[in-house]
């Protein structure tokens, strides 16, 4: 048992970034395109470790703050996650709260440390992040209660735990729209396209990337980093919420790292197939995804 | 077998929802036609023990064909005659609207266990459907401001008293579902005959229009 949290770990600490490697081939792929190497993300992080850091003279400690305490929230946030029907490396009653607010203080610490550069321009992409946030936000907590209701438990490694093919038995409804739900936030979550595109540099139009901008070297890397990370974070509970209904340990694990992969080809596809929304309609967007949760929710206390 | 039932009631409670947040017509259109297509198989898969099976049939058959296709094959005549897209500025946002649907679906699932019914074997979601699809129509006809998006909330609000006409298909006969369905298809006629000339007539489709004096 302690093998497989160690394993988790380790694959939660170096698996991310090929993750990103495989949303950028399936969009390669859409548009016709080679494509970068799927492990190109690694040789960015690489390269961009190796650089020094430039920073501005008006901006403080908390700009410095930022990316270390972005990555290191997320990477706690990891601990709490079980995967693939595995017990998490730290599991307590309630700690759906936790990592929730991990989450949220990744984002803190990255939109202050876009509101220390002064710039109007980080200002308009932190207040926009934040502004979506807090809509995504209760999204993600009625998703959680779905699941903390279908299992009986309090604890992310009990929802995504022994108790979930027992409750894709009798709440198979309510935990499927949860699902979907938790889809669309995991998108809003990581700035992917209906939402927000990660490639793109257009003023008007970016969100994350634009709090980001004056970060460089190593603080770029750890951003980035971090973001694979949390991408890892949604697919992971995801891929075992959808397929978790293997009976041995090593079905299990094989079924999670096949759903983790399936959610990054999942990602690029609708990053390739949709247009991003306008971004009035994005808080609809949300809106509508808390509204599923709701339902499935009642679905489960009626 | 239940399941499936269960799915179907979901996937028209969900439809609510999405009618109540989507600004695009065709989009709109085109789930009531799937939304009427599910409700029409309810009656064959509700049908149990000492059902006419007959009746399902004939009610599901016909059901089918003027919900599935026949209405939705006017509607689309009439937006793209009127050449309207979309829905543009409701008198209550999307946002908002759906949100309002959210907390009807919410009180009908929770509520609706309370009620007295006179068959008490029926489906758990049949009445929670019914009400909330009820509800969603209403919303629809009240704050929409296009005849195209209004004739489409009265469409939704007939299919939620479909589902709750339902509880009582043993009972009732034939001839009044045929009336009632004769009746909705006369009513969207109607309405399409209408849309057509307010647009002649103002070349819009905005029933706001319609209180504004004219010399």
């Amino acid at each position: 048992m302690l093998l497989r949290t160690v394993l988790h770990l380790a694959a939660f600490l170096v698996l991310p970034p090929l993750v990103l490697g495989v949303v950028n081939r399936t969009k390669s792929v859409f548009a016709g395109r080679v494509g970068p190497p799927l492990l190109q993300p690694y040789y960015d992080l690489a390269k961009l470790l190796r650089k020094g850091a430039v920073y501005s003279r008006t901006t403080t400690w908390v700009f410095r703050a930022g990316p270390v305490v972005g990555l290191a929230a997320v990477a706690a946030a990891g601990l709490l996650l079980s995967m693939g029907g595995a017990p998490a490396a730290l599991s307590f009653a309630g700690d759906f709260i936790l990592f929730a607010y991990l989450l949220g203080l990744a984002r803190f610490a990255t939109a202050l440390a876009a509101l220390d550069t002064g710039s109007a321009f980080e200002g308009m992409g932190a207040a926009r992040e934040v502004t979506f946030a807090s809509l995504a936000e209760p999204a993600l907590f009625l998703c959680l209660l779905v699941l903390a209701r279908a299992t009986g438990t309090l604890s992310i490694s009990g929802m995504l735990g022994a108790g979930l093919p027992g409750a894709w038995g009798s709440a198979a409804p309510a935990l499927l729209l949860a699902a979907i739900s938790l889809f669309v936030i995991a998108l809003a979550e990581n700035s992917r396209i209906p939402v927000d595109d990660p490639n793109t540099h257009l003023e008007l139009t970016m969100i994350h990337e634009v709090m980001v901008l004056d970060h460089g070297g190593p603080d770029l890397a750890f951003i980035l980093y971090g973001a694979a990370l949390k991408l890892f974070l949604f697919g992971a509970i995801l891929s075992r919420l959808v397929l978790g209904r293997g009976d041995g340990a090593l079905a299990s694990e094989a079924l999670f790292f096949l759903g983790v992969a399936l959610f990054a080809i999942l990602v690029g596809v609708v990053e390739s197939v949709m247009a991003r929304l306008r971004i009035v309609r994005v808080p609809q967007l949300l809106v509508g995804a808390s509204v599923l949760s709701v339902f499935a929710l009642v679905l489960l206390l009626r | 077998m239940s399941s499936f039932v269960d799915l179907v009631f979901i996937l028209v409670v969900v439809i609510d929802l999405f009618l109540l947040a989507s600004s695009r017509l065709g989009a709109s259109i085109r789930n009531v036609a799937i939304q009427g297509a599910l409700l029409a198989s309810l009656p064959l898969l509700l049908a149990g023990e000492g059902h006419h099976l007959g009746h399902a049939v004939l009610l599901a058959g016909g059901a089918l064909a003027i919900k599935g296709f026949l209405i939705p094959w006017l509607m689309f005549r009439a937006i793209r005659e009127a050449s309207i897209r979309r829905e543009m500025e409701p008198i209550v946002g999307f946002v908002p609207s759906m949100v309002l649907g959210g907390v009807g679906v919410a009180l009908a699932f929770a509520f609706s266990s309370r009620l007295p019914l006179p068959d008490p074997g029926t489906h758990a979601f049949l009445v929670p459907t019914a009400l909330s699809t009820v509800w969603a129509g209403l919303l629809l006809v009240v704050t929409r401001k296009k005849a195209v998006s209004q004739v489409l909330g009265f469409l939704v609000l007939e299919n939620g008293v479909y589902v709750f006409g339902l509880l009582l298909s043993d009972v009732m006969p034939v001839m009044v579902e045929a009336g009632v369905l004769l009746d909705l298809f006369a009513a969207v006629f109607v309405m399409g005959i209408v849309m057509f000339h307010i647009n002649r007539e103002f070349s819009s489709l905005d029933t706001e229009k319609l209180s504004a004096l004219k010399d």
